[in-house]
């Protein structure tokens, strides 16, 4: 599966949700979809997308969060896991896009290419639920039922190394965080 | 336990007052009653942590949401915390309220403690953190609220030591 398949899946669905995507690959085709004021893309400071999901979890129990998140980034911060297990939050739903590589500084292989199981130490860690998938249909299953499902849920959708064609995004992180920080204050 | 639960009263009620609602925190003895406090509070969503950067993203998400926050942690929690303080909070203009315990320093017994004591200001220095000592209760309601207001304004990390005068009881 490739990551853009999955984003189409979910892109229609995160209009109005609170949505935190890592830096790189991922960023740059949520973007090249179309960017919305309630994206904020965490450029850099790898690691804390799903930390910063939990502090917005916190902060607005009435709203959705999505958080997509990467295998190498993940793992920089798997304590974050337990953190996020240990509260729960019902509303944040975490999107992990493993292509087993760190894919736009090299496409050095991560541990998940030796077998580390994302979905298995999230699982493990207390999320009510974590499934990995592998092709676009049971991406798309899965998401549904973790829309529906309302508990802390992750998807860790196995998909190939390769990223877009541009990784330009013609918005300041700035830009991006004081219209973020504004939606969120008009919601 | 020489913790003075008292002192520690006196700095939770001044984050009460500065309108913090989130605290994250990683225990050590020092902070043992402020995250007593936190946890006890209804009104406090008390954070624990696995490591102190994961602070950083929460206070990062609380903020943008418009809820306020504050980070209980060791000076050596504080060093650990050093690339998301670069690379989340200055990057973003993210203001944070820290709170850090100064072990290491003068009149400390623990031979592990001692290194971070010697680099705690020059690091705070080094990165242009704002700080101030809270040594006396009579100050600390106000410099945790003038702490808070310095943060917001000028949308920075801010540090408050929590200094072995008011945390720990002769």
């Amino acid at each position: 599966m490739q990551r853009i398949e999955a984003l189409r899946i979910l892109y229609p669905d995160i209009e109005n949700d609170i949505v935190v995507t890592i830096m790189g690959a991922v960023a740059a085709e949520v973007y090249s979809l179309g960017h919305r004021k309630n994206f904020f893309y965490l450029q850099h400071a790898m690691g804390l997308a799903s930390s910063m999901g939990l502090g917005l979890a916190l902060s607005k129990p009435d709203k959705r969060v999505i958080v997509m998140d990467g295998d190498g980034s993940l793992l920089m911060n798997l304590g974050a896991l337990s953190t996020l297990a240990w509260y729960a939050p019902k509303n944040l739903i975490h999107v992990v896009f493993d292509n087993q590589s760190l894919l736009s500084v090299g496409g050095f292989p991560t541990a998940t290419a030796a077998g580390s199981d994302l979905a298995g130490i999230a699982q493990k860690s207390g999320y009510r639920e974590a499934a990995t998938v592998r092709s676009v249909e049971d991406f798309a299953r899965a998401w549904r039922a973790a829309r529906e499902r309302l508990e802390l849920s992750m998807i860790v959708a196995k998909v190939e190394a390769a990223g877009p064609k541009s990784f330009l995004m013609d918005l300041p992180l700035l830009e991006n965080r004081f219209q973020f920080q504004r939606w969120l204050k008009e919601e | 336990m020489p913790v003075s639960v008292e002192n520690s009263r006196i700095v939770y009620n001044g984050l009460k007052r500065s309108g913090v609602k989130i605290v994250s925190a990683l225990p050590e003895t020092w902070l043992v009653h402020l995250i007593n406090m936190a946890e006890e509070d209804p009104d406090t969503t008390l954070v624990r942590l696995t490591r102190e950067e994961e602070a950083i993203g929460i206070s990062a998400g609380a903020h943008l949401a418009g809820v306020r926050s504050a980070l209980l942690m060791q000076n050596h929690g504080f060093l650990a915390a050093i690339n998301p303080i670069v690379s989340l909070a200055f990057l973003y203009k993210i203001p944070l309220l820290m709170l850090i315990s100064y072990r290491g320093h003068m009149g400390e017994r623990d031979p592990w403690q001692t290194q971070g004591g010697r680099f705690t200001e020059p690091v705070l220095k080094a990165l242009d953190i704002p700080y101030d000592h809270l040594t006396n209760r009579m100050d600390v309601e106000r410099q945790i609220s003038e702490a808070q207001t310095l943060a917001e304004s000028s949308l920075t990390p801010v540090a408050l030591l929590l200094s072995r005068q008011l945390m720990w009881e002769a």
